[in-house]
């Protein structure tokens, strides 16, 4: 085994495209998770460990506010990723399933649960649990049961609430909080909600500890983090990156450009914009959010000299349209009135009409809806309108581009389905 | 002080709450209402209680807790807001 502190990758080791790396190997690769586990919150708050699903909140705190609640808990790992340009939770889930365990294991002794419950959203990933549930030893699984359930639901089904509502067999729809999972979850218990790469982190850190993790990274994003690559890009996929990398090191990992670079999408459809001077910017939360962008779930997707911003935003916000919930007015209708205008801009000849209310809507749905769905609508399209302000002018006087009709960018690359690693 | 909360679930745009608060309630451009940040006076507070009887679906509240308020500050007038929301965990 070995544990150097900078060997990367962490989580991807053993990770290639034929075999999942099977139990023995797992234990090969990153040697067994300690019996007894003291500390463990301290350890994963001088990490820094943050959930990797898209909220960054400091998973340690999670665990605390867990803990501090009467009743057993429930673990629940979050690897639905809804996000049509995220694959890394399928891959972890498909490829390295052992660390995801590990992890929820580890979660589940310092809570003193008795369950875990797995929800992936597809069945390859159903399969790849099951099957390594059953190469792993009796001993820890008497304690603790660890099932796997299929959650089918769309992008919605990863939110919190949604996801508990989903696992307990009802339509996976927000609820409006309070209460929090961590309050009254699945079954009415205190319910840790984390994202399955959260949970992988935890299983190393639970074995090598806070200063192995903090050995690559900044200090503002320690440690590794999965990020999925996709639009032009020579090699789209799911890379693992030291935190705080600059994000053409990511594009250079992953082969280079493939085209001359337009824009870069982060955080997927309902992220950020930027334009090719992000290129310099760093893959870390904290990093990005100093700039108004965010990682969300790990996504970079590049958008070609080909492509075109205002097609790709308008494909993303009638995308979270249709994943709506259709609960809450301001998302069903404004999601749809933002929609109606982008995808006026992408007609024929002047359409500057179309711009008129966009700015002003965006603002107007933001924290109004009982989830974030259309405050990430809103905020993908405010930075769209920043970050490539010429192409959407440009759109409002002549009409749609000759890349609106190719329909190339984000929609390609969710057709391609090239996030699959 | 109390503050005003709408549960966006249980809207369904009757819009009487903005007739009957117009101080901090108006609508949206799809008749949804939308809270103002400036908190509730005591003067108003009497027709803030009105407005929420009135609400024939009960997504107007008036809470006088000190529970932290969910999302959304225009949801949620004079409290700070928590953040939760489409963070996948």
């Amino acid at each position: 085994m070995s544990h150097s502190e900078s060997a990367m990758p962490r989580l991807l080791a053993g990770v290639s495209g034929a075999r999942p790396v099977d139990h023995a190997q797992h234990l090969r690769l990153h040697g067994a998770l300690p019996e007894s586990l003291p500390g463990l919150i301290d350890q994963l708050a001088r990490a820094g460990l943050r959930g990797h699903g898209g909220g960054g909140f400091p998973f340690a705190r999670k665990l605390e506010a867990v803990s501090g609640r009467r009743g057993r808990p429930i673990v629940v790992v979050n690897a639905t990723e809804g996000e049509p340009l995220s694959a890394k939770d399928k891959l972890l889930l498909t490829h390295t399933p052992h660390l995801v365990i590990d992890g929820a294991l580890a979660a589940a002794a310092v809570l003193g649960a008795r369950e875990v419950v797995i929800a992936a959203e597809s069945g390859a990933a159903v399969a790849a649990v099951d099957s390594a549930l059953a190469q792993r030893p009796r001993g820890r699984r008497e304690r603790v049961e660890v099932s796997v359930q299929m959650v089918s639901g769309g992008y919605l089904a990863g939110q919190e609430t949604a996801l508990i509502a989903a696992l307990s067999g009802r339509e996976a729809l927000p609820m409006l909080t309070p209460p929090y999972p961590f309050e009254r979850g699945l079954r009415g218990r205190p319910t840790l909600v984390s994202n399955a790469e959260t949970y992988a982190q935890a299983a190393l850190i639970a074995r090598h500890g806070a200063s192995w993790f903090r050995a690559l990274g900044t200090a503002q994003s320690p440690g590794t983090r999965l990020i999925t690559l996709s639009g032009a890009v020579s090699r789209p996929g799911v890379i693992e990156v030291a935190g705080g990398s600059s994000i053409a090191a990511a594009l250079l990992a992953a082969g280079g450009a493939s085209e001359p670079l337009q824009g870069i999408l982060l955080g997927g459809y309902a992220g950020v914009w930027a334009g090719p001077e992000a290129q310099s910017w760093q893959l870390g939360e904290s990093e990005l959010r100093a700039r108004g962008a965010t990682l969300g779930p790990g996504i970079v997707h590049v958008l070609g000299s080909s492509g075109c911003p205002v097609d790709s935003t308008a494909h993303a916000v009638r995308w979270l349209h249709e994943e709506s919930a259709g609960q809450c007015g301001p998302c069903v209708n404004g999601l749809d009135a933002i929609a109606c205008s982008l995808e006026e801009l992408r007609g024929d000849g002047d359409r500057s009409g179309a711009f008129a209310h966009l700015e002003r809507w965006c603002s107007l749905i933001t924290r109004r809806g009982a989830c974030a769905l259309p405050d990430g609508a809103a905020r993908l399209v405010t930075s769209a309108l920043r970050s490539h302000r010429a192409a959407f002018e440009q759109h409002a006087r002549y009409g749609g581009c000759e890349a609106c009709a190719g329909r190339s960018g984000v929609r390609a690359a969710r057709q391609r389905a090239g996030v699959a690693a | 002080m109390s503050e005003l909360r709408i549960d966006p679930i249980s809207c369904v745009a009757h819009g009487m709450c903005a007739e009957l608060l117009p101080e901090r309630i108006w609508l949206d451009d799809w008749g949804y209402p939308v809270l103002d940040a400036e908190p509730l006076t005591p003067e108003l507070e009497a027709h803030a209680r009105r407005a929420a009887a009135a609400c024939p679906v009960f997504a107007l509240r008036l809470q006088r807790g000190s529970r932290p308020a969910g999302r959304d500050p225009r949801g949620s007038v004079g409290r700070e807001r928590t953040d939760s929301g489409l963070t996948r965990a």
